[in-house]
């Protein structure tokens, strides 16, 4: 790793990386996720199945080499219920009794489910080029909370895929050691989840309660 | 661990021959409230166990929930050691993800304060492993002599001695005076020598040598794969500093070297420090020489009421202690959806089983020493 290379090479565009992922593994299902920051950082939801895999190739293709995995986080993502106005043609009385068509507007809403997500930030240490953003996602946030662990890979996640399992709950298969790492062991639920709500401890103010009654 | 795997040790060592041990969290050696669960057979480390979580408080939900502004003196108490650099890797994120410009001069002196970070950090650092090892006081207080004087130097531009709450994203809070920049080239001029006596100090003790060399060792491959980064990094011989590789802030601009070991033991990672420091002196007397002029905040960024279009980025500055990251999402709304920091220290203690397995207790504690931790962002 001696002597520094005079032309860093530069990483290629992340629709370029989708590809040699689907031509290098079979099977693999990639989506790219746009960034609208200026960061221009984008990223790619991989499919549970071939992560790993996806994830062994882009440790170890020649012109990616992403040898060092730097950062692995979670983020919640809600239930969300969106509400749009809608202007539908109807059949609606007038005023003389007589059915009349009109244009009325009306609110459609839809749920998305929500969905605990894991995000791996990637970098090359032989190339010097990244971030490469990897995300993989739960079914849901309640009783399908699995995905993949990436530990096996880069030994960095063992920590962090901790932490997001002690903060948000995604249970990382296929890790060596997941416990909790943060809260103790006897901690139940996890206090990163958006809806957390912390218990009532203010000790204080339970006891001046207990006085004044 | 399960019963199993101790019948399985003790088969190998003799009944009851295994010892198990709880190092701290309250033992001076862990520099704070951190424990180890060891196990021994006779002198020899069979198996470490890292605990965390003592000083936990949730930083990134108490970031969530406050404006962008408002975590800016919240980043000073992740490492409290080094506030100026922590300020800088959050003010950096935010600058990615709202797409800000920083005006020169305050480019300028972001580099100086994280220089003179940097430098107060790693001779502490290197006096409180002398510490561990049995030298009691001398050789800390030298470096603390030194790093006196630095905190000082913040205390007159920030207000504060480790607490400096000194950058802003678009900026810095307030200018440097002229007389503050001639201070800091006075000590600038007489910090090699500190380095010549500190290095001469320690270099020709036999026992240091003795202690050093050999511990702990940690090899390329598995360093490069557990994403361990900074000196600890360097020690094993892998040329990877963000400064060199991101060109963040103005770093292109300065010429330095970033050393490089060669066995990945403590005495590598701890001459990394030394040697690190004398190119710290060199971008300190470059940036003091080249510093401009002019206003040190651009006037149209919003600091109340920042609101990033919705978005996400990742921003990473080369920490003393490795590369510290903050990772940024935004909703549209004026604070983060989420809010990662990329905790360097505790990332570097993956690897510390690997490198205590089949040592003496003894030497836990020195090769912990030279990982270079604070709690204060471990546990956040």
């Amino acid at each position: 790793m001696s002597g520094a290379p005079a032309v860093v090479p530069a990483l290629p565009a992340v629709e370029e990386i989708k590809a040699r992922i689907e031509a290098a593994v079979a099977g693999a299902q990639v989506a790219i996720i746009q960034n609208g920051s200026p960061s221009a950082q984008h990223s790619m939801v991989l499919d549970h199945a071939h992560a790993r895999a996806v994830a062994e190739f882009l440790r170890d293709d020649s012109a990616l080499r992403l040898d060092f995995c730097s950062l692995v986080t979670a983020v919640d993502w809600l239930d969300a219920e969106t509400s749009e106005k809608v202007k539908v043609k109807k059949m609606v009385a007038g005023p003389d009794g007589v059915e009349q068509e009109q244009e009325v507007d009306e609110v459609r809403k839809t749920k998305t489910p929500g969905y605990l997500e894991a995000v791996y930030h990637l970098f090359s240490m032989e190339k010097k080029h990244g971030p490469v953003v990897l995300r993989l996602r739960t079914a849901n946030r309640s009783d399908g909370t699995h995905v993949p662990s990436l530990t096996p890979v880069w030994r960095s996640a063992e920590f962090q895929e901790r932490e997001a399992f002690d903060l948000y709950g995604i249970v990382f298969d296929g890790h060596p050691d997941l416990r909790r790492i943060l809260m103790w062991d006897g901690f139940v639920d996890h206090p990163m989840r958006k809806d957390y709500v912390p218990p009532a401890d203010d000790i204080l103010e339970t006891r001046a309660a207990e006085v004044r009654s | 661990m399960t019963a199993e795997n101790l019948a399985e040790m003790e088969e190998v060592a003799g009944p009851g021959e295994i010892l198990e041990v709880s190092m701290g969290p309250h033992h001076p050696s862990t520099h704070g409230v951190f424990r180890m669960d060891v196990r021994l057979d006779g002198e020899k480390v069979v198996r470490l166990k890292p605990v965390f979580g003592y000083l936990h408080r949730n930083h990134e939900k108490i970031a969530e929930k406050g404006a962008y502004l408002a975590s800016i003196p919240y980043t000073d108490r992740l490492d409290y050691l080094c506030s100026m650099t922590n300020n800088w890797g959050y003010v950096l994120a935010v600058e990615k993800l709202a797409g800000l410009a920083v005006p020169e001069r305050a480019e300028y002196l972001r580099v100086i304060v994280a220089e003179l970070t940097r430098f107060q950090n790693h001779a502490g650092l290197v006096g409180f492993l002398l510490q561990d090892m049995g030298a009691s006081g001398t050789p800390l207080m030298y470096a603390f002599r030194e790093r006196e004087k630095i905190l000082d130097l913040f205390e007159s531009l920030s207000g504060a001695r480790m607490m400096c709450n000194y950058m802003r994203f678009g900026g810095l809070r307030v200018d440097a005076t002229p007389a503050w920049l001639e201070e800091v080239k006075q000590l600038v001029g007489r910090l090699p020598r500190f380095v010549d006596e500190f290095e001469a100090l320690l270099r020709g003790n036999e026992i240091l040598m003795a202690r050093t060399q050999g511990t702990g060792v940690l090899s390329r491959e598995l360093a490069i794969n557990a994403g361990v980064t900074g000196p600890m990094l360097r020690a094993t011989g892998v040329n990877y500093d963000v400064r060199k590789v991101d060109h963040y802030g103005v770093y292109d601009r300065f010429s330095f070297r970033v050393p490089l070991g060669d066995h990945g033991d403590v005495y590598d990672r701890y001459m990394m420090r030394i040697l690190e420091m004398r190119e710290t002196v060199k971008i300190l007397e470059q940036a003091l020489r080249g510093i401009p002029g002019g206003p040190v905040m651009d006037p149209k960024v919003r600091l109340r009421g920042l609101r990033p279009k919705a978005g996400e980025a990742y921003g990473r500055i080369e920490s003393p202690k490795g590369e510290l990251g903050f990772f940024l999402i935004s909703d549209g709304t004026g604070n983060p959806y989420r809010y990662r920091v990329r905790p360097p220290s505790m990332i570097n203690l993956t690897v510390l089983e690997d490198m205590c397995l089949g040592q003496n207790v003894a030497d836990v504690v020195i090769t912990l020493g030279s990982v270079d931790i604070v709690l204060g962002e471990v546990d956040r």
